[in-house]
């Protein structure tokens, strides 16, 4: 470690600033250097590309194309509206000219593995595109046409979570952000996209920087970076020094190398020392987030006046014989990247999206590739064997020092097993991060994370269920209440009871009282008296 | 005289004592029944709460409430198909009693349903109206009637009632039953935890 620190220092001119150390964490072997040996390698445009909208619960999608239609590079073809609070439309454009074939719903290369509603493109092969309006004076603009020119060009986060950058950048438009945080600590082992990007874009990624902090009214930014990067570490070095004469600069921190350092709440509390409470955002701490590719993105948004139409994707594995980083269109089949690099058939036994702790296998190799995937591994059967049994917990306790949400792993698995779910509510498993870094050091190979995120639906179900069901008491006892009440009213209608005091109360008005308020007798007497007499009067008037 | 005067003293004391011996013990008799009454009445809340609200009468009582009353007097708790092998399990723990099997007398388990009715078939009847246990559905006498879908139970008490059979049961999957059913036949298949 004193070594990787001196020669961190031996870049830096002034003192370099080292992050704090957070709890928990691993350190797994990187398996990166394969895929850092070559440079970034754009794709030839593939002949058919399957360009994902979105999944079918995942918001509002409206189609501004039809099968047939011939479309030109940078297009709008759909727009999503996300249903996740806060999302305004994220546009999604044609990534090369040509003619719509299908729109169904597939498969594509996703940690959610769910199928996602996808228009599929034959490309013509000319790359017609569309003019494009390039803003080399982004300082001049306001924050809000930043925030719209990234909204056009559909920019979402490509670290993996895919929140619409916009949106990220709006919400926080007014609240007072002190740090703005660009995300280059890509902990996982296998994944160099960001790595290979900022050794050979630094530059760019450090403008994108400045404009998402122009955007965003941040204080401070800071990129935070693993100190084992050293190629990476350099580039940003030299492209922040170009930076000095614009006068607003960026300030580079290294944070010690472990996984999962590049989660966002264990970053800001590696950089900031704050730690976000349960259910808060980083925004309620005046802290924003983002990742060295979204800058990349931000970048080529404002300044170039590009749609988010290509991605930094590493595509490494045994089974691969050049793994290499790609400069991918959005929609491209993943056999065509493996094909690119290829492939070694009798090695291959499994494609896995993302890295080795957090990625999920898939199924096919037809899927296409997103705007949020960061990593596809064609694994061998040495690198990925298939987990072995599992067997019973022995409490060693090893999950409690690796978790680095300060969680107790093993007490969630025995709770997750009871579906006691008061405790493990109890017990923070919503603030698992699913890093999977107590799957990996657990001796009895537990599925950890699986159990848990199982034990989340359960909770999330539960939840639900039981809102419904006080809902629905509330109605029943509304309706209860209801029905009693037009009985009661039903019976004081009666004529009996409500016409018979109303007459005694008239009479009361018109026939005279003594002091006291009574009739006496006397008066009384004279009263019938009197109206027998008017009776026998009109009597005697109708017999006339 | 003295003796006389102690005597009396003595049985002052004694006689005031023991009232407020017999004082002391009302009150505490008093306590304990209260206390007694506000444990059945929590009990008979949290059964209440465990049970889903539909408010269909499959169990035989007139509504959720009812029944958990009786359960909390001791009736068996397996009586609810709405509520699925969940609301089986959460009140045989509530309980401490052993989880049985849904009473088949009762209703079989399915999956969650909405009335949907076929309106163009629908005379107007109010029949529905009145057997709905939410206000769930919307109609005038001889208008068209329609089931709000959001705040429908699919407690089917409405498909009885209705003369030309015009209300449709439609399914609404939800994946909670089969999953949490798989969850319990893990936790009684595998050992779990050594503690």
């Amino acid at each position: 470690m004193s070594t990787l620190k001196q020669l961190a220092v031996r870049f830096f001119n002034s003192d370099p600033i080292f992050a704090r150390r957070t709890v928990g964490g691993i350190q797994p072997h990187p398996f990166k250097e394969r895929s850092l040996r070559s440079r970034i390698m754009s794709t030839p445009i593939p002949q058919q590309l399957t360009i994902p909208i979105g999944a079918e619960g995942s918001g509002e999608i409206t189609l501004l194309v039809d099968i047939g239609d011939q479309v030109r590079k940078y297009q709008k073809l759909a727009v999503l509206n996300m249903s996740v609070e806060g999302c305004s439309d994220v546009p999604v454009h044609a990534p090369t000219s040509g003619v719509i074939t299908s729109i169904e719903n597939l498969i594509v290369a996703d940690h959610s593995e769910q199928q996602q509603l996808c228009i599929s493109l034959a490309a013509d092969g000319h790359d017609e595109a569309l003019q494009l309006e390039p803003h080399t004076n982004y300082s001049q603009l306001s924050s809000a046409d930043i925030v719209s020119l990234i909204r056009d060009a559909g920019v979402i986060g490509m670290g993996g979570a895919g929140f619409p950058t916009a949106d990220k950048l709006s919400i926080y438009g007014e609240s007072a952000i002190e740090f703005l945080i660009i995300n280059a600590a890509e902990c996982e082992p296998y994944i160099t996209a960001d790595e290979s990007l900022l050794r050979e874009r630094a530059d760019r990624v450090v403008l994108g920087a400045e404009i998402l902090k122009q955007a965003s009214a941040a204080r401070r930014c800071i990129i935070a970076i693993e100190d084992t990067k050293l190629d990476a570490i350099a580039a940003l070095k030299q492209a922040l020094q170009n930076e000095m004469s614009l006068d607003q600069t960026c300030e580079l921190v290294l944070i010690p190398s472990k996984y999962p350092a590049g989660s966002e709440r264990q970053l800001i509390q590696c950089v900031t020392g704050s730690e976000i409470a349960t259910g808060q955002h980083p925004t309620d701490n005046g802290i924003v987030m983002h990742n060295v590719g979204t800058a990349y993105a931000a970048y080529e948004a404002v300044v170039e006046g590009k749609p988010c139409i290509s991605r930094f994707t590493t595509l490494c594995g045994q089974a691969l014989k050049t793994p290499k980083n790609f400069e991918v269109l959005i929609g491209t089949a993943t056999g065509f990247l493996f094909e690119l690099c290829g492939i070694e058939a009798s090695l291959e036994q499994r494609i896995i999206v993302g890295g080795s702790l957090m990625g999920s296998q898939l199924g096919s190799d037809k899927a296409a590739i997103c705007k949020t995937t960061n990593c596809l591994i064609a694994a061998s059967a040495i690198e990925f064997p298939t987990p072995e049994a599992e067997q019973a917990c022995i409490r060693c306790g090893f999950c409690a020092d690796a978790c680095p949400s300060n969680l107790l792993p093993q007490q969630l698995f025995a709770f997750s097993k009871t579906l006691d779910t008061t405790q493990l509510l109890e017990h923070g498993l919503l603030d698992c991060i699913e890093c999977g870094a107590c799957d990996y050091v657990c001796p009895s190979h537990i599925p950890l994370v699986s159990i848990y995120k199982e034990s989340k639906k359960l909770i999330e179900t539960r939840s639900q269920s039981l809102e419904r069901s006080d809902y629905w008491q509330q109605r029943f006892q509304f309706r209860q209440y209801r029905v009693k009440k037009e009985k009661d009213q039903a019976l004081s209608r009666k004529p009996d009871a409500s016409l018979k005091p109303k007459l005694a109360a008239e009479q009361a008005v018109k026939t005279p009282k003594d002091e006291q308020g009574f009739i006496s007798k006397e008066q009384a007497s004279r009263d019938i008296a009197a109206a027998v007499a008017r009776v026998k009067a009109r009597r005697n008037e109708k017999n006339k | 005289m003295l003796p006389l005067i102690s005597h009396w003293l003595t049985q002052l004391v004694i006689s005031s004592s023991l009232l407020l011996i017999i004082a002391f013990a009302l009150l505490k008799i008093n306590r304990y029944l209260r206390q007694q009454l506000t444990a059945q009445k929590s009990l008979v809340n949290r059964i209440n709460r465990a049970l889903p609200q539909t408010q269909c009468g499959q169990c035989g009582h007139p509504g959720c409430l009812p029944y958990a009353r009786s359960i909390s007097l001791g009736e068996a708790c397996n009586k609810c198909p709405p509520g699925g092998i969940e609301t089986i399990l959460e009140l045989a723990e509530l309980l401490n009693e052993p989880v049985r099997e849904l009473d088949p007398a009762h209703g079989q388990f399915r999956d969650f349903c909405v009335a949907v009715i076929r309106e163009d078939e629908c005379i107007g009847c109010t029949k529905c109206i009145q057997a709905c246990p939410v206000d769930a559905i919307l109609g005038g006498p001889k208008f068209m009637h329609t089931v709000i879908e959001t705040e429908c139970t699919g407690c089917d008490l409405c498909v009885e009632p209705c003369p030309v059979d015009c209300i449709d049961m439609i399914n609404q999957l939800t994946p909670s039953l089969s999953h949490t059913a798989s969850l319990y036949f893990d936790k009684h298949s595998s050992s779990g935890v050594n503690s």
